[in-house]
């Protein structure tokens, strides 16, 4: 690639979420007639930068023409006629084309209409990959393991209800803020665990969902820095992704938090996290779900061996996590942790109220299994692994509880001969 | 932009509402319809009689068939509706939010197709 090329790639790929979601404004809510416009603007930048060289303010550069490119559109749309003169009105407003590019609030709209809760969750997903990140829509697509015709088709649907049912392009007001600041945190949460819980052998593509998913909830931390739950969930993801290389072996295999070598945990993006995650607690007047989480994470990014963990802190941290978000699946960890501070019989005892409604939740019946087999309860332990290893999702999943099943039986079996 | 707010609630549980609610509740839908036409963005809405009034007719090989009862048998049912103007689906929501048959059953919103 020449110098002009690689620099438009790099402009393009830095400037494209802050290029678009200002166009998208210009054009009036139409995010396909903006990202046509942005299409042909990178065009012509390639045609001309080699020979031109590349512009003062390239992105500046790139929005101006890609709203030249628009107005061409809908010059020859005669459907568009009447759109023409509103969109030539709110383009002469921007005089400085310097001032053009860093207009914070048209990448809040981006991101808040992206994740509007009229939108189905995957199309939430999807729609703010694609426009926010930039990210193309065959690799979303191997992201969330679905063709890329079924992802495209998702865009296309998720686009066309934006246009008509009209949802606008704007950042909620103060009384909306709370549910639609949720749902954002909610689509980079799903992306950042999507991206968690892929396997090794994909782990490539999937595990640059974390990257993305960060990314985002930095852009909105910048953008909202006294949102505290913003700013939890930005600790939180910095803190639970600091642990990717200690979470698997070479093999692709599950590495329990306990049993991690520390040494491989990224201590930079911990040192980040644990920073972020303190603003949070100090600035929330009642912390939020994504905080006490990120709190949870904390303690545990603070030992500098398992055994070091308070858990006594943990199980503190899970009962505040109950009060917010009181669903089975935090129960579910609150027992571990109980079991952890307070001896497996607690922990056990704890998940037993939960047996109805998590009886198809694979974890449940991990965690009562681990739990069993601590207290050398083989026959019970043997069962429950073998529940939760028929509702595994994923492979590094059902080698660590086939191994497991295998250990816990063999313990039977001994302790059972005379 | 017109949007059309259709009201779905269980019709047991509206049937079945002591007269004292019945009043209450209707005070709310006038003093809601109120608002909104003082607001300009009301256009029509009415109350719809129970399903058990309704009939459903398709036309199948140029034959009409009638049927009695409504087009789907649902847990909640079409009671009634609102077309109103809104800015946008904001709006739009805000509006059915305070219907106050959003409290016990469901708004669908839907945006008028307009043809140009």
């Amino acid at each position: 690639m020449d110098p002009a090329h690689a620099e438009l790639d790099a402009v393009v790929r830095k400037a494209r979420g802050r290029v678009l979601s200002s166009l998208i404004r210009s054009c009036d809510g139409d995010f396909d007639l903006a990202e046509d416009a942005l299409h042909e603007a990178v065009l012509a930048a390639a045609a001309q930068w080699p020979a031109n060289g590349v512009p003062h303010a390239p992105d500046a550069w790139l929005l101006q023409t890609a709203r030249h490119k628009a107005i061409d559109v809908l010059r020859r749309d005669r459907r568009h006629r009447h759109r023409l003169e509103e969109f030539k009105h709110s383009v002469a407003r921007t005089r400085d084309p310097e001032e053009l590019v860093p207009i914070s609030d048209d990448m809040l709209r981006l991101i808040f209409t992206c994740c509007h809760p009229a939108l189905n969750e995957e199309a939430r997903i999807a729609l703010t990959l694609r426009t926010v990140i930039g990210l193309p829509t065959n690799e979303i697509a191997r992201g969330f393991l679905v063709s890329e015709a079924t992802m495209a088709q998702r865009l296309v649907r998720a686009k066309k209800k934006i246009r008509e049912a009209r949802i606008p392009y704007r950042v909620p007001d103060r009384a909306d803020m709370p549910e639609r600041l949720e749902a954002v945190l909610l689509v980079i949460y799903l992306v950042f665990n999507e991206g968690y819980s892929a396997s090794s052998g994909e782990h490539l593509v999937r595990g640059n969902l974390c990257r993305h998913a960060i990314h985002v909830c930095r852009i909105l931390q910048d953008l909202m820095p006294d949102e505290t739950e913003v700013t939890g969930l930005l600790g939180l993801m910095l803190l639970q992704d600091s642990r990717r290389e200690a979470r698997t072996t070479a093999e692709g295999d599950l590495v329990l938090l306990a049993d991690q070598n520390r040494g491989l945990w990224n201590h930079q993006q911990i040192g980040e996290g644990l920073t972020l995650c303190e603003r949070a607690l100090a600035q929330a007047q009642t912390p939020g779900a994504y905080a006490i989480q990120a709190a949870i994470a904390a303690v545990h990014a603070r030992a500098k061996r398992a055994e070091d963990t308070d858990w006594t802190e943990i199980v503190l941290l899970y009962r505040a996590l109950l009060g917010v978000r009181p669903t089975p699946v935090v129960a579910l960890n609150y027992a571990v942790a109980c079991a952890m501070a307070s001896g497996a019989e607690e922990g056990l005892r704890l998940t037993e109220v939960l047996q109805d409604e998590l009886a198809e939740y694979g974890p449940y019946h991990a965690t009562r299994a681990d739990l069993l087999r601590r207290m050398r309860r083989w026959t019970d332990a043997t069962e429950a692994y073998e529940r939760a290893l028929s509702l595994a999702t994923n492979e590094p999943e059902r080698r660590f509880l086939e191994r497991r099943l295998a250990e816990t039986r063999a313990a039977g079996a001994a302790s059972s001969s005379p | 932009m017109q949007y059309l707010l259709m009201i779905y609630e269980n019709e047991e549980q509206r049937l079945a509402r002591s007269e004292e609610d019945q009043k209450r509740l209707l005070a709310e839908y006038f003093e809601y319809t109120h608002q909104i036409r003082e607001a300009g963005q009301h256009i029509a809405g009415d109350a719809l009689q129970p399903t058990t009034t309704a009939t459903s007719v398709r036309v199948r090989n140029g034959k009409t068939l009638t049927t009695d009862g409504p087009f789907a048998e649902t847990k909640e049912q079409l009671g009634g509706y609102y077309l109103v103007e809104a800015k946008d689906l904001d709006e739009a929501i805000g509006l059915a939010a305070r219907i106050p048959g959003a409290r016990e059953g469901t708004i669908e919103v839907r945006p008028i197709l307009v043809f140009d």
